[in-house]
């Protein structure tokens, strides 16, 4: 005898996500979405968050254009040569407005603590 | 056919399938996931998650694919570093916590850290390198902290216990050193 499990489909983004909004929609872009499933197939966690000098806190991180155009942060590989460069905006701003900066963890529960 | 040679057919045919069990994993496209504004422009030139994740080693969890396992069979090769004068740290050594409460104590794989992270990113802001001087506790790993750093966010999620939580106390005959 079959039983149907009728699984709600809740919208969750893709673990791991994480959206950077400090400044990006005060500023009139839409909001960032930084997949990390995409950049840990190509990079080792050591790439971004030991040599660019990313801190491994949702927020922790003070990232501006100026830097990012200057080969800091985003910029050390979104510069054309080794990813698209930065005239390709809304490559990474794609988010939705009015997204809190945060990451989005827990596959299978809501996610405790600071995520 | 008798009723019972009918039940064996069906038990056979069952058994048949099950070893050949879908893949059940799902994963959100990028304009349905709640992040990405559906009607942005970018969506066409962005990889949707299934795409990449899908050929890779599952797992139950977070991305639903073992990353370790990923790595080590070759599936994919993430750089190790960008620049020339990095030196990359690869530490096989195992950690035993023993200050577990009630579940078996915790086995800590540097491998299998390493071979993603740097020494610097969890020593000494983290966890201090001297065995039994971080003060670790499991509610503090829940708030975010510790382990709690990158496991729920990035790494597979805390429902996961037996992962971390896998020496039975009956299998261990002495205390490691520096554990009280």
């Amino acid at each position: 005898m079959a039983v149907l499990m009728l699984t709600a489909t809740a919208a969750f983004p893709e673990y791991g996500d994480v959206v950077l909004n400090k400044r990006a929609e005060k500023e009139g872009v839409a909001p960032v979405i930084f997949p990390h499933w995409f950049h840990r197939i190509r990079f080792r966690c050591k790439v971004c968050h030991s040599e660019l000098g990313f801190e491994m806190r949702a927020g922790a991180n003070e990232v501006t254009m100026a830097e990012i155009v200057q080969g800091k942060f985003c910029g050390a590989c979104h510069n054309g040569e080794i990813a698209w460069a930065t005239d390709n905006c809304r490559l990474c701003h794609s988010g939705k407005p009015g997204l809190t900066s945060r990451i989005h963890g827990s596959h299978e529960t809501l996610g405790p603590g600071r995520w | 056919m008798s009723g019972i040679n009918l039940r064996f057919l069906f038990l056979l045919a069952g058994l048949a399938l099950s070893a050949f069990a879908a893949d059940e994993r799902k994963w959100k496209d990028l304009a349905v996931d709640g992040l990405h504004d559906p009607a942005s422009l970018a969506l066409p030139s962005l990889q949707n998650p299934r795409a990449a994740l899908r050929p890779l080693p599952a797992d139950s969890a977070g991305n639903q694919v073992n990353w370790v396992k990923t790595l080590r069979e070759g599936h994919i090769k993430p750089r190790t570093n960008l620049l020339e004068t990095t030196k990359v740290r690869v530490l096989d050594q195992d950690v035993i916590m023993t200050r577990t409460a009630e579940m078996p104590y915790v086995r800590f794989p540097h491998l299998a850290h390493t071979e993603w992270l740097d020494c610097g990113n969890c020593h000494e802001g983290l966890f201090k390198s001297k065995a039994g001087a971080t003060p670790v506790n499991m509610l503090a790993i829940l708030q975010g902290e510790y382990c709690g750093r990158c496991h729920g966010a990035v790494s597979f999620p805390l429902t996961e216990c037996n992962r971390c939580h896998s020496v039975l106390k009956s299998s261990v005959v002495k205390k490691p050193a520096g554990n009280k």
